[in-house]
């Protein structure tokens, strides 16, 4: 199965109304989710709060914003992303980031800019102790036994006990396991040490990359990776993110493109052509195998957008690669990704 | 004008006045609960909803209290949904200020009022706990003078943060140095519809007050009877000169709790019911340990309390407040079991708070209009027992004899929390 996202991003949007619009034109695509991209380092509202003013005009669409890991409180992170998969009735996912700047350390004053890779393992730990306070409730921990008088059962709430490198949570988390057990990981996985956290803990790996043999490769390595970390490689999306400009409307693929196919830019892989076209790119690296689906990020948001929607999707459908309507209702199940096990539940481990 | 009432609703919280054994008591994590009180607020034409918060779930002999409503949302992430289903409600959450950094929390409080076109509100607490701590990279706790001295801080630089963009819209870097706080760079998101949230200080210390006085505009009190709500709504009033504000630029809000009943009888038999349900058997037993700082499980809660002492500074309970000296106390409830012949639950009853407000709609509203006329507060936050239906009866009767009252508003004015409660828009301070 085919999957397909876009991003909502919007320069210099704070109020609800345009995110809503863009988000509700995807979903009636039938994409599996947007993303919306958040960092401290350039003007734009918190990402996360955003959709989550989204979830509830919204029906069936994934929600995956962008919550940073280096400056932000784990707990606090978690807790918010369970409540967006709340609100949504699962429909949650979370893009992890790191900040790598002085310019963002600075805002906080709390620690110096620090390597990439020292970040990247930390956002490892993160997101490894985000599914840890997730699972601390399991799913029927709530009991309203009124005999007994208990709300809950506290044999099936758990300490997580969790030391990372530089931080540690006690736990249980305060928010109850959420729909999906697990919100949706998502990691760019394009740079080498965000690729091994995104083999790691990620559901869903992104990679900017320009042709379908460097996707293959890609994918092919970041499934190994996953084996070795002990997982299913069929646990994990690997989607190739695309800048798109839909802007030459029917006309073909610039050339140059090689073929009709993306170009490397500053900005990242750049695809400039027709809707069709962009059908016809979707469904070639897809029958090559190379990929699981695409992550695309319109260059005029509501202009590209509306193309994908009206233009390609309906061709991909027709063509039986997409599908026309939800059979789910949750982001995994857009996916094809199963609720995972609770790693605390018969433990015997008594809070 | 008769001085007008304000009203919020508070979402049922992680305590026993939460009654959640009630046959029509539903989801406290769900969604559509939060949506159903909500909107019940705004039919009702409330300043504004409030949610409380907790960061550590509490721990009773060292193992998660299990006879309250356990875990909740996190509540920014809640307001922000809630946006898209009301239209005025203004939507405040309780945040710690402990456990947060400005930056962070000023952004996240500057994109719910823009989401929701001017209508946020923060709750600002501290915590002075390690228990809570463990939770956090930050760990540790902070003594008590420091906890507000750090909270004082905090709001200061959120406001120099909403500041840091001018109104027409331009980016201004920012720079702050102060003792909890060194930070530079420039804020993300550009002046909200109230130019600053409204900033509630939760507590009736005299530390509370003074910050209350100084920083809030809104203070979350407990003084519910007409005699302490004077006097201390006296006390705070007066401190406002001081650091050049107005009479009316903090609202003093009891949180409180009513029962409503076709008669006064039959209110008042409905609010011991409500007592009953909210002290369980286990709960009387788990409130006399809290008390007597050991292990009763082998008493009977329908017996007679225990005839030794209570053991001090047991610590027996982590993530509450301690219930002050607890030797008095119980000597207090024996002799009242004593007096009237009552077993242990029935004296934790007795000698547990009432509802603020037990009455007919009519002799209620009479009374909320006479507690603010009086001067004991400008309004108050209701506390329902029952999520999420507990204030359908309130709106529906209470609140139309508010208006015909001429004491509380027939529509919403304006489209801002700021403007529901009557406040100024904060002057830019560039």
């Amino acid at each position: 199965m085919l999957h397909l996202s876009a991003a909502v991003d919007q320069p210099s949007a704070h109020d609800a109304g345009s995110y809503v619009e863009l988000a509700r034109l995807a979903e009636h695509g039938v994409l599996d989710f947007v993303t919306l991209d958040d960092t401290f380092a350039r003007p734009g509202p918190d990402a996360l709060a955003v959709l989550s003013r989204v979830a509830p005009v919204t029906g069936r669409i994934g929600l995956v914003p962008t919550v940073t890991t280096t400056h932000t409180e784990p707990f606090h992170v978690q807790a918010a992303v369970a409540t967006l998969d709340w609100v949504s009735r699962g429909r949650a996912g979370w893009r992890l980031d790191v900040s790598t700047t002085e310019g963002e350390a600075r805002l906080f004053g709390r620690r110096h800019a620090a390597p990439a890779e020292e970040l990247w393992r930390e956002a490892g730990e993160v997101a490894d102790v985000a599914a840890r306070l997730w699972d601390s409730w399991e799913d029927d921990a709530e009991i309203r036994d009124v005999p007994t008088g208990r709300f809950i059962d506290r044999d099936k709430l758990h300490h997580v006990d969790f030391e990372g490198s530089g931080f540690s949570v006690r736990g249980p988390s305060i928010v109850p396991r959420p729909p999906q057990g697990h919100p949706v990981r998502v990691v760019d996985a394009t740079e080498g040490h965000a690729r091994r956290t995104a083999a790691r803990y990620a559901d869903v790996a992104l990679v900017r990359v320009a042709n379908a043999a460097q996707a293959g490769a890609v994918r092919d390595q970041l499934r190994k990776d996953a084996g070795r970390f002990g997982r299913s490689p069929d646990e994990l999306r690997v989607l190739v993110s695309l800048l798109a400009d839909l802007g030459d409307g029917e006309h073909a693929a610039e050339p140059g493109h090689g073929g009709g196919g993306p170009r490397q830019t500053a900005q990242g892989p750049l695809y400039r052509g027709g809707p069709v076209d962009l059908a016809e790119l979707i469904a070639s690296w897809h029958a090559a195998g190379a990929v699981d689906g695409f992550h695309l990020t319109p260059a005029a948001p509501r202009r590209d957008l509306e193309r994908l929607v009206n233009g390609t999707v309906p061709l991909l459908q027709h063509r039986g690669l997409f599908r026309t309507f939800y059979p789910g209702s949750t982001l995994r199940e857009h996916l094809g990704l199963a609720r995972p096990a609770n790693q605390y539940a018969n433990a015997g481990d008594a809070s | 004008m008769t001085k007008q009432i304000h009203l919020a609703a508070h979402f049922p919280g992680v305590n026993n006045t939460t009654v959640w054994a009630d046959p029509r008591s539903r989801s406290q994590i769900e969604f559509s609960s939060f949506e159903h009180l909500a909107r019940t607020a705004e039919r009702g034409l409330f300043d504004f909803f409030f949610l409380a918060e907790g960061l550590r779930l509490r721990e009773h002999k060292g193992r998660v209290h299990d006879l309250d409503v356990v875990g909740r949302p996190e509540s920014l992430t809640v307001l922000n949904a809630l946006a898209a289903v009301t239209e005025r409600l203004g939507l405040a959450a309780t945040v710690n200020a402990t456990f947060n950094e400005p930056y962070d929390l000023a952004r996240r409080l500057a994109t719910l009022d823009h989401l929701s076109g001017g209508r946020a509100a923060w709750n600002v607490v501290t915590s002075s706990d390690a228990f809570t701590g463990e939770n956090f990279r930050r760990g540790g706790f902070l003594d008590r003078a420091d906890r507000y001295t750090r909270a004082a801080e905090f709001v200061a630089t959120a406001r120099e943060l909403w500041d840091s963009w001018t109104p027409e819209g331009v980016s201004r870097p920012f720079a702050h140095r102060g003792r909890h706080f060194d930070i530079a760079g420039e804020f993300t998101v550009p002046r909200s519809p109230q130019g600053h949230p409204v900033v509630i200080q939760a507590g009736d210390s005299d530390e509370g007050r003074e910050f209350a006085a100084a920083t809030a505009d809104v203070i979350f009190t407990r003084q519910s009877s007409l005699e302490a709500g004077k006097a201390f709504y006296a006390d705070v009033k007066k401190r406002l000169a001081k650091y050049g504000r107005a009479h009316g630029d903090l609202k003093i809000l009891p949180g409180v709790s009513v029962v409503l009943g076709d008669t006064a009888a039959d209110a008042r038999e409905k609010a011991a019911e409500i007592r009953r349900q909210q002290t369980s058997p286990q709960t009387a037993l788990l409130t006399l340990e809290q008390i007597w700082g050991t292990d009763l499980s082998a008493y009977d809660p329908d017996g007679p309390l225990p005839d030794f002492d209570p053991v001090p500074e047991s610590g027996i309970t982590q993530g509450r407040t301690r219930r002050g000296d607890t030797v008095a106390i119980a000597e207090k409830w024996r002799a009242l079991a004593e007096e009237k012949g009552l077993s242990i639950r029935e004296t934790v009853i007795e000698a547990g708070g009432r509802q603020s407000f037990v009455g007919t709609p009519q002799a209620v509203a009479a009374e909320l209009d006479a507690f603010v006329q009086a001067d004991a507060a400008d309004g108050f936050i209701l506390v329902p027992h029952l999520t999420p239906g507990g204030l359908d009866d309130f709106v529906d009767r209470v609140v139309p004899l508010l208006q015909e009252r001429g004491v509380f508003r027939t529509e919403y004015e304006g489209t801002t929390l700021r403007s529901h409660l009557g406040l100024a828009e904060p002057a830019w301070k560039g």
